[in-house]
């Protein structure tokens, strides 16, 4: 059976700067996955190798059995992967229909579109009251509402969800763990980066440590939370902030 | 005063008919410019520069060949302009898509210097005097159409407006309701997002700039019968009184834009129309409406910066996904202090010789340009100050620059003021002109600063220039604008010779007044502000303070610079000196040289004086094979490659602020060792 994602030794990082060193990881169709791991250790990068955002300098990548490596952003979206990526993931300027025609328009074509507004707007009542202002206007909660909308509604082969998280009211993310149920019970294969591990290992078949750029460690999580509640395993990653947890240098980027 | 008030009424109405149909070209540059920076998010200065390239192609091959006009319109309009556009983006500002704002309005004032002289060099494409530009509307401006007997307005006013109206109403739509206009509005916020969503944004970002290109060749070929002559200056002083009615809607309202120019146009035409009829008894009426008219879209970019505080927040959202850029390549990548020490001396032995060699076997010709070099530099140097260090965009450096050489041909015209003391007080009132000028911008920063920069610079060429205790009026079009050499204690500066010593120390004093300011509290803050406004604050820095001190510190170099340059031509040369056009290459030509260091100033002002002479007029190849004239026979030389080159050069701007002698001196930073995870190159 092929798998929905996977990483073949990985090498990736920006620049001249290395993130990834041989990260070797298997999403089978219809799997959760948490990739967890420290500040720093490279999860974010490994969630957007697997969208396309950045490109593996060696090793390969493919989507459902059909090698992706090099391939750019549209081309893994048009494969079925979604990715919800950390922090903001909605288009601040433009308002929260536009953001969910901005997606349907594709899929679904002209037609489509209004079916696909009427499916996330009856999830997701809270939208369709805001359905005209702009995303960049909504709390954090409502922003993830409708990045998740969107997924619901065109439901993805592969969902890298990138620190749901974060930021979030403990009510709303467990409301966000619930829809990534519904998701996997619709057969979407999920690779779920967190740092807060609880949720994470509920929802997920297996768990993948990543530790300076490389998998530490796999295994399934019922074996992760049994280490984890013996104090043992986060050695291998998640207690360990390293100097390669520091923020990067991006001064220089902000202004001329 | 008797007037009955019907005709009061008739006389406003026709003001405001006579006022639309400018309004209406306002209106067309200020919508290409809005379209321009809601789909590709860059503030497009080249847009004139887009504009004019259509145009002389149409008048090229419309007059020059003889096409007729359906053929020509195809060929400039339908044609030439979109594959403009496609090769700005393909070629450049692809590669810039997450660049700051200001580093992309960097490229475009490169684009807008550039753009012209290559597309005039590439066709042999002269402006022919005398051959007025034709319109596109046959007859347009000869068949004529009354409105209620008011105002007759000619074809290609109709057609102006026309087109205006329709282009708001058409783009308006595509922008709200169609899909593409959706992608490209998303693509301007985040390329890479949109991609997420299984959008080639590479495509939609082609798709924009073909289309804005496209209108910038119809509002090009529109207005080109306007002007006596086609010159790239006229449709770029066309587009910064656009960008007044643009801002009027923060750059985002296309309905907002068309009815600031129509507002503009018709402004002026009622000035016009009533400031004389008041004015008929008292003098000073017609002072003001000499001076009024002219300074009305500068007024209303002022009004708009200082007043209308949503374009604070008009910047847009940044792109969330941009650190998947790799980060940029540090300028704290210092070459090695032995390196950096032999580069030292090197330079110092080459100016040294390079001097040595021009004040004793040099012809007056020679010691005339190198002085102009070393003049320049005191100039170029206030760019170091307010770009380089401060991180601003100031476009109006020229101007500054006319203030001090306006103030030393007053003072010694007048009162017979010692040129050197009238020197210094023209760099104070400079100044003081530079530090009131940043008040409505110091909050605002970015591009707004750039914006009104070049909006009063061209207040300064269109109004203040001609006031006769400015530029001196209609006396210094009688007597000129005489400037003497002064004695300095034994030496007299009316030798060449001993004026380039004398230039050449002022100089050496400016630059270590900056290398000294650079490394003091005032520069650390300043470049702190560079690096993160919000950081600066909070340890204690007030943004808004030190701006202003940046624009007083600049505006005074440059006034200096600019006095010494109108003694040393003994005139002040404002047309040929300082006109704002000529002042954005400088700022062009600092900038991709080096406006972080002194070197970069000094070597701009060598190529901005001597590149010409040196290089493209043959000079050093002739003395390397000699030969006389070697150059003109080998291949055709023109003095727009300084421009070409220069302005092209600026575009790595977005990538390397540092510019070119930096870059070339540091070299390339080395890559974190393989093997070992780099500090700061992962985000998770």
């Amino acid at each position: 059976m092929t798998s929905a994602l996977e990483f073949d030794d990985v090498h990736a990082g920006y620049g001249p700067f290395r993130a990834l060193f041989g990260v070797s990881l298997t999403v089978a169709p219809g799997e959760a996955v948490a990739l967890v791991g420290s500040n720093g250790a490279g999860k974010t990068t490994v969630a957007r190798v697997a969208s396309g955002l950045v490109r593996p300098t060696a090793g390969a990548v493919s989507v459902g059995g059909v090698a992706m490596t090099g391939a750019r952003p549209y081309r893994f979206a048009r494969a079925g992967v979604a990715h919800a990526v950390e922090g903001r993931s909605v288009f601040a300027t433009l308002s929260v229909e536009e953001n969910l025609t901005l997606s349907f328009r594709r899929v679904r074509g002209r037609a489509g579109v209004r079916g696909g507004l009427d499916q996330a707007y009856e999830s997701f009542p809270a939208l369709a009251r805001r359905r005209h202002q702009r995303a960049g206007n909504l709390s954090g909660g409502e922003q993830r509402m409708l990045s998740m909308a969107r997924v619901m509604v065109e439901v993805p082969a592969v969902l890298i969800a990138d620190e749901l998280s974060l930021g979030l009211a403990p009510k709303i993310v467990a409301e966000l763990y619930d829809d990534l149920s519904r998701l996997r019970a619709a057969g979407t294969a999920l690779l779920v980066v967190e740092q807060l591990v609880g949720h994470a290992l509920e929802l997920c078949d297996r768990v993948a440590v990543l530790d300076h750029g490389s998998v530490s460690w796999t295994g399934s999580s019922s074996d992760a939370g049994d280490i984890l509640a013996a104090g043992g395993l986060m050695g291998a990653g998640l207690a360990g902030v390293g100097p390669s947890g520091q923020a990067p240098l991006d001064h220089e980027k902000a202004g001329l | 005063m008797a007037t009955d008030s019907s005709s009061v009424g008739a006389d406003f109405l026709r003001a405001v008919l006579q006022g639309a149909p400018p309004g209406a070209v306002y209106a067309l540059v200020a919508l290409g410019f809005v379209l321009t920076y809601q789909t590709s998010g860059v503030f497009n200065l080249a847009f004139g520069a887009q504009a004019y390239v259509s145009a002389a192609m149409y008048f090229k091959a419309r007059l020059i060949w003889g096409w007729p006009t359906v053929w020509a319109v195809l060929l400039s309009v339908v044609v030439l302009a979109p594959l403009v556009g496609l090769a700005l983006e393909l070629l450049i500002f692809k590669h810039l898509r997450s660049a700051s704002a200001v580093s992309k309005l960097v490229v475009a004032i490169g684009l807008a210097v550039a753009l012209p002289n290559l597309f005039d060099i590439i066709t042999s494409f002269k402006p022919a005097s005398g051959v007025t530009p034709v319109g596109v509307v046959p007859g347009g401006a000869d068949v004529f159409y009354s409105v209620f007997g008011l105002y007759r307005f000619s074809r290609n006013e109709l057609v102006d407006m026309g087109v205006a109206l329709v282009a708001v109403i058409g783009l308006g739509a595509v922008f709200r309701f169609s899909p593409i206009g959706l992608r490209m509005r998303a693509v301007v916020e985040s390329a890479r997002m949109t991609e997420l969503n299984g959008i080639a944004a590479s495509r939609v970002a082609a798709f924009s700039w073909a289309l804005s290109s496209l209108f910038a060749g119809v509002a090009g070929v529109l207005i080109a019968p306007r002007f006596n002559t086609l010159g790239s200056s006229d449709f770029f002083s066309l587009m910064v009184v656009a960008i007044a009615a643009a801002a009027v809607g923060s750059l985002a309202s296309l309905p907002l834009a068309l009815a600031g120019g129509l507002g503009l146009g018709i402004v002026i035409a009622e000035l016009n129309t009533f400031l004389p009829r008041w004015g008929t008894d008292s003098a000073w009426v017609r002072t003001v409406q000499d001076n009024l008219t002219p300074s009305v879209p500068f007024l209303v970019l002022f009004a708009v910066l200082a007043l209308v505080p949503g374009i604070r927040r008009a910047q847009g959202a940044g792109d969330p996904l941009s650190g998947v850029e790799p980060p940029p390549t540090a300028r704290a990548g210092r070459p090695d202090p032995r390196r950096a020490m032999a580069m030292r001396l090197l330079g110092a032995a080459v100016v040294a010789g390079g001097g040595a060699v021009v004040l004793t076997r040099g012809d007056q010709l020679w010691v005339y340009q190198v002085t102009q070099a070393v003049v320049i530099a005191i100039i170029f140097l206030s760019v170091t100050v307010i770009t380089g260090t401060g991180g601003q965009i100031s476009l109006c450096q020229g101007a500054f620059a006319a203030i001090g050489a306006c103030t030393v041909y007053q003072l010694a015209v007048r009162y017979d003021m010692s040129v050197l003391v009238a020197m210094l007080l023209g760099g104070l009132v400079a100044a003081a002109v530079g530090a009131f000028l940043s008040l409505p911008v110091r909050r605002l920063g970015g591009i707004w600063t750039a914006i009104a920069t070049l909006a009063f610079a061209y207040f300064f060429d269109a109004v203040m220039i001609k006031l006769s205790w400015v530029g001196g009026g209609a006396a210094s079009l009688l007597r000129g604008t005489a400037v003497p050499r002064p004695r300095l204690g034994p030496w007299d500066l009316s030798h060449e010779n001993t004026f380039l010593v004398f230039a050449a120390v002022v100089l050496a004093v400016v630059a270590a007044a900056v290398v000294a300011l650079r490394s003091g509290t005032f520069g650390r803050s300043l470049i702190a502000l560079r690096g993160s406004e919000v950081g600066a604050q909070s340890i204690g820095i007030s943004a808004a303070r030190t701006r202003l001190t940046a624009f007083a510190v600049s505006a005074f170099i440059a006034g200096l610079g600019g006095g010494l340059l109108a003694i040393s031509q003994r005139d002040v040369n404002y047309g040929a000196n300082f006109t704002p056009f000529a002042a954005l290459f400088w700022t062009v030509l600092v900038v991709a040289l080096g406006s972080r260091s002194v070197p970069g100033a000094l070597i701009a002002a060598a190529a901005f004086a001597l590149f010409e002479p040196l290089v493209l007029g043959g000079a050093v190849v002739g003395w390397l094979t000699r030969e006389r004239h070697p150059l003109p026979s080998l291949f055709p030389i023109d003095g727009k490659w300084l421009f070409i080159l220069f302005g092209l050069a600026a575009i790595q701007f977005a990538r390397h602020p540092e510019g070119l002698v930096e870059y070339g001196l540091s070299g390339r930073s080395r890559p974190a060792r393989p093997g070992q995870p780099a500090i700061g190159g992962n985000r998770s």
